[in-house]
């Protein structure tokens, strides 16, 4: 049978390879993040100068952020081509399925990312724009993250989000080596098991932030 | 002992299905599914109603013809087996059993617990072969085979094809079968003409019948009668990524 391959990207694999490697720079952004804002310990003026700093890069700011933006595009565009794909493989369900083995983060990853990306829409606002953040004070990064989690709705939702980002993570960062086709006896386990860590030591960093405004250490 | 089942019955490809009870008085503990199965379809033939159809051939695990879902799980709760292995001691006296088709796009169901699987073929036609010269039997040890290679081709060439993975995958995806074919054959050193060719192919055929993607959760590997592990998937991956980026 005769038969001309698809190209790489109108394959599932392509598209699942695109995920794996636009996932993988939204990670190192995630991770680089956390580690810039968790100055905030530091008090206002070492964190209101690291937004300056970040600013006076003009060049270097817009390169990073298209190419974050470009990466959040294509692992939206790719999920959202699977999942239409995928929901149609199965027009008719089952009158009883059971779950054997999956974990809940892997089965949920089609709830977890769109939430996650409402998460960081609604963020842009509160801090980047500040659209959202009654107290915005321009480059007053320091006020103006406190001002928004003394307001309780704010900080829980922002809570919730890390903890989805967690289980995102714990999933994509260990199944992003094996849709790239690396799988390994003895070292999957070990990508799994640090998936795991480095997904909840994410959420802890970020989810101390608002924990330490409500409590009053950050104030 | 006594089991109540519920069975889905679908007169033809085009009819509506619907679930239908059966009680089973006196059943051998030891009676193999397909055979609680025989017994129902006796009582059914003498009432004068139609059997279940459902497909056999081996019976004992190793043709890949049976295969349903049985309370939700494919090919039910014992691992590593399948339904004609699948003996009723497995169960509890007076349990309720669900069994149903294989669900999926690409495997309609043609009457009751029989599907189409000719996906399957058509994968297997793309590419899931060698092209050796027939005629003369080839000289047994004329190709040195490493023992580690011979023994992970094997075990990728332990699937029967029976399309539990499909059933069981969220995403109806047949990964796990087209990785197992393509590990098994690009594992060998037979296999290495074709190998990138192979897994264009058989990945473009998987692709072009309506199964789903994998998103690597791993309810495949866990239902596989033959405890395929999704290492193959990672193989087929690495193989399609490979062959994609040196194609010219
Ligand atoms: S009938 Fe052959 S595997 Fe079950």
């Amino acid at each position: 049978m005769e038969i001309a391959a698809d190209r790489f990207y109108t394959s599932t694999i392509g598209k699942k390879a695109v995920m794996a490697a636009s996932g993988c720079v939204l990670f190192l952004f995630v991770v680089g993040h956390l580690i810039g804002n968790l100055q905030i310990y530091e008090g206002p003026e070492k964190l209101n100068h690291y937004a300056v700093l970040l600013r006076s890069m003009p060049a270097l700011l817009w390169s990073v952020r298209a190419i974050l933006l470009l990466m959040l595009a294509l692992h939206v565009w790719s999920s959202v081509q699977l999942a239409v794909r995928n929901i149609d493989a199965r027009p008719t369900g089952y009158v009883k399925k059971k779950a054997t083995q999956s974990s809940y983060a892997s089965r949920t990853m089609y709830w977890s990312g769109p939430i996650i990306l409402a998460f960081v829409v609604y963020h842009l606002l509160d801090f980047t724009f500040g659209n959202l953040n009654p107290h915005f004070e321009e480059g007053n990064v320091y006020a103006n993250v406190v001002a928004s989690f003394r307001v309780i709705p704010v900080s829980a939702f922002y809570i919730v989000a890390m903890l989805l980002l967690a289980m995102h993570l714990y999933h994509g960062l260990w199944s992003m080596f094996q849709s790239l086709g690396f799988y390994h006896p003895r070292y999957t386990p070990v990508l799994k098991r640090s998936a795991a860590v480095i997904a909840i030591l994410i959420a802890a960093g970020n989810i101390s932030i608002p924990v330490s405004v409500m409590a009053g250490i950050v104030r | 002992m006594r089991l109540v089942l519920h069975v889905w019955r679908q007169k033809n490809p085009g009819s509506r299905g619907r679930m239908v009870r059966y009680e089973a008085g006196d059943v051998n503990p030891d009676m193999s599914m397909l055979e609680l199965l025989d017994v129902i379809n006796e009582g059914l033939m003498v009432k004068g109603e139609e059997p279940i159809a459902f497909e056999h051939d081996c019976r004992e695990g190793i043709c890949g013809s049976c295969g349903f879902m049985i309370n939700g799980i494919a090919h039910g709760p014992l691992p590593a087996s399948t339904v004609c292995q699948l003996t009723m001691r497995h169960f509890k006296d007076g349990q309720e059993l669900y069994l149903e088709p294989w669900r999926a796009k690409a495997f309609p169901v043609i009457k009751d617990l029989v599907v189409d699987r000719g996906a399957f073929d058509r994968i297997i036609s793309a590419g899931g072969f060698i092209s050796v010269p027939t005629g003369s039997a080839p000289d047994g040890n004329a190709i040195p085979v490493p023992k580690e290679d011979a023994d992970r081709a094997m075990d990728a060439a332990a699937c029967i094809g029976c399309g539990a993975c499909v059933a069981a995958c969220p995403n109806a995806s047949a990964a796990l079968f087209t990785g197992a074919k393509i590990a098994h054959l690009g594992l060998l050193p037979q296999g290495q003409p074709e190998r990138h060719e192979r897994a264009l192919r058989m990945v473009t055929q998987f692709n072009r019948e309506n199964f789903g993607s994998c998103t690597n959760i791993g309810e495949c590997e866990a239902v596989c009668p033959k405890e395929i592990k999704l290492e193959v998937i990672a193989r087929m991956n690495h193989d399609f990524i490979q062959a994609s980026r040196l194609r010219r």
